[in-house]
């Protein structure tokens, strides 16, 4: 199954790459993965995917937990949460297909954010899920270039992962 | 209000911090440094011959004391050389604090003269690591390396240090900080209540109960409790390499190690047993055998500091997370408040099962042969006869690091020094150096074969020069013997490169280097031999003892079998 795991993370050098080289040293899979500092300029928040059995993902937050960067973790996906992913797509745009790329770009709530006389550039943020349904409805044979940022989430209702 | 210098700031923390030795090898980035050193009268440095054997002495007196072992390298070849000895501590939870060199700030990422990554390099295998940014944060670094080498599950961390943070020019206000504070760090320091109220009330209610206990309980500092508990239930325990010594050796209630190479009746008693109370240990591979046939009845009690360590090969029953000393403390006084007793009638025919498992031969019989070879078993009783099983056994590793477990009989913790996670050969010499600076007039035996005690012979040298008068115990078989007892068993003995042709004469290689050197070849040589040498008391001896070279380790479990599935023998299994 798939989890969405969240940390903050002390904003230090070397950090993000004992975060990184836990998943390849002890045989995790990363699916995305992605860190800013917060609001806090001495902590990073990070949120990464991975996909495993329930044991595999207990080990995963145990080991991540036993980091001494790792200030506090969270596993999103174990209750309710929202999460996003941005997407920029770079698309072919002539004749009747700018009409229906610009129709489909509506229809999933996207925003076309630069143009030219050929191509359009699409910006789209949502789920993993939507973003996917939109690569499949502009079709790959017009899609130019697509860039990703990965997943980030944050909890539903009251509880926040702060320190 | 002091002012030191960053070198100076490293060589005083040392000293506050109560470190009486630190074991390391000098080079370019480190001159400032050892220059703080020279005037520094109540840290001794010992410089060894090979930054790997500096590592391996810290680590010596880390298992040996509890403590972390300082270690000094410098950059480059110096902190590689060191890796194998914290990859060592890593595996086995050892506390040591690592300082390494490192070149000047400005210089590092532009391939400079002796630079490597050391951080990134030792990233898998430390504890945690840090890299001297500015000279002033010194002393509040090294503290949080040494509190976090020693407490929590401990291990090694390394701080690495810029040459310019050292820079005697520059001086800065010197306080030894008193606590080092960490937000993201809080080791657990109490088991949970209630955890442990239902552990000890699965434990009153077994039938066939067992201890299992691994090196935790002697980093743990907990080996009084756990024998308190064993002996109040009457409870059998079974030790694992890491955890000799934990429960008295030489007790009728102890079965001997398990595992891959445990006792007959330790591996049976597991597979047997309704209900096992694991107390720091990891349920190693070398332990388990096959994870899917263990101990099939078992409801398991798992009592860690590491809540990683907690249902990571086996799943626990009823986990408790905490140090297993405070644990074991709290569960032997729900015990006595619960007021009750093992069914006695269980726990006898439990008993009675036990001792028919283990027979008259001791837990770990073997051909005595003809008398007219040594045989490496004998070598390690009659060390232990000798010693009167009192002295420090550092390991190298292989067939006769096997035997030191089978067959010495450790009664006290902290005794047994040995590289069982990563197996390193190479270890064991320094490692007994690192215990007899430290406990001068306690007998120090190093325990190694032909092959390993290679792997840092040079190190007799530093021996001569610090007057460090270990015993070296050479089981001497011309062959890898471990090696080799697996080609013999899985590859028709077809000795690939595990025979070693062309041996030093270790007896003149010995003298070489100042010390005394002892062939023994006949059987009725081997104790007058021995105790000849342990009574040099100021002398290290090296003795170079020829075994039988046929000889096997068993039992020997079968691969991804049941813990109770066992070579006995060449020919017998069960």
């Amino acid at each position: 199954m798939r989890h969405i795991i969240s940390l903050l993370l002390e904003n230090e050098p070397g950090a993000l790459s004992r975060v990184v080289g836990l998943f390849s040293q002890r045989n995790y899979n990363i699916e995305s993965l992605t860190v800013a500092p917060t609001e806090d300029p001495t902590l990073s928040r990070l949120t990464l995917t991975t996909i495993g059995h329930d044991e595999v993902i207990e080990q995963i937050t145990k080991n991540l937990n036993k980091l001494i960067e790792v200030v506090k973790l969270v596993d999103l996906s174990e209750s309710a949460h929202i999460e996003r992913e941005l997407m920029l797509v770079k698309v072919k745009a002539t004749g009747a297909q700018r009409a229906e790329v610009k129709r489909t770009t509506d229809i999933f709530r996207g925003q076309i954010v630069d143009v030219t006389s050929t191509v359009y550039t699409i910006q789209l943020a949502g789920t993993s899920d939507k973003l996917d349904s939109f690569i499949q409805a502009i079709g790959t044979s017009a899609i130019l270039e697509v860039v990703r940022s990965g997943v980030t989430g944050i909890s539903r209702g009251d509880k926040v992962l702060s320190i | 209000m002091e002012l030191l210098s960053g070198a100076e700031m490293v060589v005083r923390f040392l000293r506050d911090e109560g470190v009486k030795y630190i074991y390391g090898y000098p080079g370019g980035a480190l001159l400032h440094i050892y220059d703080a050193l020279f005037k520094e009268k109540e840290v001794t440095h010992i410089l060894v011959r090979h930054e790997q054997a500096a590592t391996h002495m810290a680590d010596g007196y880390a298992r040996a004391t509890g403590k972390a072992g300082v270690v000094l390298v410098t950059s480059g070849p110096g902190a590689t050389n060191a890796i194998t000895g914290i990859a060592t501590a890593y595996m086995d939870s050892i506390p040591m604090v690592v300082i390494s060199g490192q070149v000047a700030s400005n210089m590092v990422g532009t391939d400079a003269f002796q630079e490597t990554d050391m951080i990134g390099i030792s990233r898998p295998i430390v504890k945690h690591s840090f890299m001297i940014k500015h000279a002033s944060e010194i002393p509040e670094v090294l503290k949080k390396a040494f509190y976090l080498a020693q407490s929590g599950r401990p291990g090694p961390v390394v701080v690495d240090i810029p040459k310019d943070m050292t820079n005697p020019a520059e001086k800065f206000e010197y306080v030894y900080p008193k606590k080092a504070k960490l937000r993201s760090y809080s080791p657990a320091v109490r088991g949970h209540s209630g955890q442990i109220r239902k552990a000890a009330e699965l434990l009153l209610s077994a039938k066939r109960p067992i201890v299992y206990s691994g090196g935790g309980v002697i980093m743990g500092g907990a080996s009084a409790q756990l024998t308190e508990l064993t002996k109040m239930l009457s409870l059998p325990v079974t030790n694992t390499l890491m955890g000799l010594g934990a429960y008295p050796g030489s007790d009728r209630q102890f079965l001997g190690m398990l595992g891959m190479h445990g006792s007959y009746t330790a591996n049976l008693a597991m597979h047997h047993s309704d209900v096992i109370l694991a107390v720091g240990a990891r349920f190693d591979d070398r332990v388990i055998n096959g994870a899917s046939k263990f101990c099939p009845n078992a409801k398991i009690i798992h009592i860690d500091i590491d809540p990683a360590s907690i249902s990571k090969t086996i799943k626990a029953d009823i986990p408790i997370v905490g140090p297993v000393d405070s644990v074991l403390t709290e569960m032997v006084a729900v015990v006595k408040e619960i007021g009750q007793a093992p069914s006695s009638e269980a726990l006898a025919a439990w008993w009675k099962q036990i001792d028919e498992w283990r027979g008259s031969r001791g837990l770990f019989p073997y051909d005595k042969g003809d008398g007219s070879i040594i045989k490496p078993q004998t070598v390690i009783e009659t060390l232990c006869e000798v010693t009167r099983g009192e002295a420090f056994v550092a390991s190298d590793v292989g067939q006769h690091q096997m035997f030191a477990a089978q067959y010495y009989k450790f009664d006290k913790p902290n005794r047994w020094l040995n590289s069982g996670g990563l197996g390193t050969m190479g270890f064991g010499f320094p490692a007994a150096m690192g215990a007899k600076l430290n406990f001068p007039d306690v007998d120090v035996a190093c325990v190694t074969g032909e092959g390993s005690i290679q792997m840092n012979i040079q190190e007799l040298s530093t021996c001569l020069q610090y007057d460090l008068p270990v015993k070296i115990v050479n089981l001497n078989n011309g062959a890898l013997g471990m090696v080799r007892q697996w080609q013999d068993m899985q590859y028709d003995s077809r000795y690939s490169h595990s025979y070693m042709e062309s041996l030093p004469d270790f007896v003149k290689l010995v003298e070489a280097y100042g010390h005394v050197g002892m062939r023994i070849t006949e059987p009725k040589d081997l104790k007058p031999g021995l105790e000849e040498a342990f009574s040099l008391k100021d002398r290290l001896v090296f003795l170079d003892i020829q075994v039988d070279s046929s000889e096997h380790v068993y039992p020997m479990q079968i691969r991804d079998g049941a813990m109770r599935d066992m070579w006995l023998s060449k020919t017998e299994r069960t």
